[in-house]
């Protein structure tokens, strides 16, 4: 149909336009992309070139002052900070959103829904600041020091949960009604509607809302930085201090010279490829991989 | 009684006209003084419609009059819908359905429905029927593979899906689908089927296939059947109700056995609806 209007009225001049600035602008965001990605390979290089890439993986530690460049306990924290997260996070989000969508009273739902909207906006200094002064010191009374894992994995969750929310009810909003119906009419109870047709109908979205927000509660800085201790360890429990790769990079970078400031670089490097690999992931499951329409057939 | 009667004498009864002269009928579903409102609007108003245990009822009238409502009303399909509001009695095989307490579950169980629009789970073909069967207690894998067999041969998918059963249910064409969603009702075994305009969406060669499907299914089940195409409604029905819509709400201006209707119309409004359908 679209090759039908392409080639019975060709293009104006002002269509030309905007196909042209479209374009322009895809290619500038995907530009900025990819010169961001150079930039960081650029500057990691001299570690990359002069010590290699496998001592970040496999050197004893991380003293990077010592040519000590051990990047694993704080990936391993930055990862088990951001699955931790996902795994409170994601049942109270699913469970929240479905809450929303399929049973509360309308007036209350569109009122989560602003609060929700407003969480998700809060800045992520605050949830620091909240982590801080109530839940270190909750758990350091508990287990000390506080500072730890699990403050991470709480604030993260508390963090990315609207988000999971927000997304999730999109996704479930997105579920045909003809298919509810459809559960309803064959006597099909709650439960067994939302496991077996919601659930399937909204798969691709609701993955595209755990991928979104793992790629935030690995990305964020600030609010670990101020709760989780920034000991580079392995965490041996939850109650032990970690140090994320983000906030690594936060800490070190005001006074890093020569190699230690090039494996913060590679270290931004690593987290900026775990990240982009989600997000493709995530475009990925949204769109469930269209059949590729050919370039005669598409609008541009 | 109301006010429609009193203004337009359009039949000489207080009820909607009822040509049944046939003493061994048992009615499956009947409605009596049933209306219905979306919000503050009446989209229908005092039907009393009866459905005979058996037979094929096709449900006929105007786009927008009412009659997929009609349809929601009778497996309380109502109950999830955003502001439906239902007033009236309506009793389903001998039951009384009408009331809060009524048990839903039981009532679609025993009421399956098939929508205008193809609507198969995204799961696969096999699931679409295990799934509704398992959640109603069929646990045992041979009974199931019993079940979906069945279900699937009495809608003459059997032979043309029974390599893949594990193919997606949306890889079907639409008259596939159609059938599917017919089998998934019927593997529940129910005793009645609503149809919303079952054939609207398909296309002409699909429509005969699913149309003989529900003329081989005649008497097995008690079928009322939406159409606004009264072709149709000649060759399936064998009794037919007409809703024809007075200020902005369906009534039900006429109902009985298709052939009276349709060569004797005792409303003007039929006579006329048939008129105009037949230009
Ligand atoms: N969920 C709904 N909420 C509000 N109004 C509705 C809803 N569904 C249908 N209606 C209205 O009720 C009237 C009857 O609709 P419907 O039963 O679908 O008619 P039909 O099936 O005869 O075409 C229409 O005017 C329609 O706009
Ligand atoms: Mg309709």
């Amino acid at each position: 149909m679209t090759s039908w209007l392409a080639s019975i009225s060709p293009p104006s001049r002002r269509d030309r336009w905007l196909q042209w600035c479209l374009r322009a602008t895809a290619w500038v965001v995907g530009g900025i992309l990819l010169f961001l990605l150079l930039f960081l390979l650029r500057e990691a290089w001299p570690v990359l070139r002069d010590v290699g890439l496998m001592p970040l993986f496999d050197d004893p530690s991380w003293h990077p002052t010592e040519g000590r460049y051990n990047l694993l306990p704080m990936l391993a924290g930055t990862l088990y900070a951001a699955v931790g997260a996902l795994l409170i996070a994601a049942p109270l989000g699913w469970a929240c959103a479905a809450y929303a969508v399929y049973f509360a009273p309308r007036r209350l739902a569109a009122w989560l829904q602003k609060l929700i909207a407003l969480a998700a906006g809060i800045p992520s200094v605050v949830y620091g600041l909240w982590g801080l002064v109530v839940l270190v010191p909750l758990i350091a009374a508990y287990q000390p020091p506080g500072a730890s894992l699990i403050a991470a994995v709480l604030v993260l969750a508390v963090m990315i949960l609207p988000t999971i929310i927000l997304l999730t009810e999109s996704a479930l909003r997105s579920v045909p009604r003809e298919l509810l119906h459809g559960a309803a009419a064959l006597g099909l109870g709650q439960w067994g509607s939302l496991r077996r047709v919601v659930v399937p109908a909204a798969r691709s979205g609701l993955l595209a809302a755990m991928v979104l927000a793992a790629a935030r509660a690995l990305g964020e800085t600030m609010a670990v930085l101020m709760v989780a201790g920034n000991v580079v360890q392995f965490p041996a429990t939850v109650w032990d201090p970690i140090r994320t790769l983000s906030a690594n990079i936060a800490l070190e970078m005001a006074y890093a010279m020569d190699h230690h400031r090039a494996a913060l670089f590679a270290s931004g490097l690593v987290l900026a490829l775990l990240v982009i690999a989600l997000m493709l992931m995530a475009a990925c499951l949204h769109s469930p991989c269209p059949a590729r329409e050919s370039r005669r057939g598409r609008w541009a | 009684m109301n006010h429609y009667e009193q203004l337009v004498p359009l039949h000489a009864q207080s009820r909607p006209v009822v040509m049944d002269a046939d003493s061994g009928r048992r009615d499956y579903i009947v409605t009596r003084a049933l209306s219905m409102h979306y919000g503050e609007r009446q989209v229908l108003r005092d039907i009393s419609l009866q459905v005979a245990a058996g037979r094929i009822t096709a449900l006929i009238g105007p786009s927008g009059v009412g009659k997929s409502s009609l349809l929601a009303c009778v497996n309380r399909l109502t109950d999830m819908l955003p502001g439906a509001h239902v007033n009236g009695e309506l009793r389903v095989g001998g039951v009384d359905a009408s009331h809060a307490a009524t048990d839903v579950i039981a009532l679609r169980r025993r009421v399956g429905m098939i929508f205008q629009k193809p609507n198969p789970f995204p799961l696969s073909i096999w699931n679409n029927l295990a799934f509704p069967l398992r959640e109603h207690g069929v646990r045992a894998k041979s009974q199931l593979t019993e079940a979906i067999t069945t279900a699937l041969q009495e809608v003459g998918l059997w032979g043309e899906v029974k390599d893949r059963l594990h193919a997606a249910a949306l890889s079907l064409s639409g008259g596939q689908q159609q059938r599917l969603c017919m089998a998934r009702a019927l593997a529940l075994q129910p005793e009645a089927l609503l149809m919303d305009e079952p054939c609207s969406a398909l296309d002409p060669i699909a429509v005969g296939v699913v149309e003989e499907l529900i003329a081989r299914l005649r008497g097995r089940y008690t079928m009322l059947i939406v159409t606004h195409n009264l072709a149709q409604a000649r060759r399936l029905a064998d009794d037919v109700a007409l809703l024809w819509p007075r200020d902005g709400a369906g009534e039900l201006v006429e109902q009985g056995p298709a052939a009276h209707l349709f060569d004797s119309p005792r409303a003007a409004v039929t006579a006329a609806y048939l008129r105009s359908e037949r230009i």
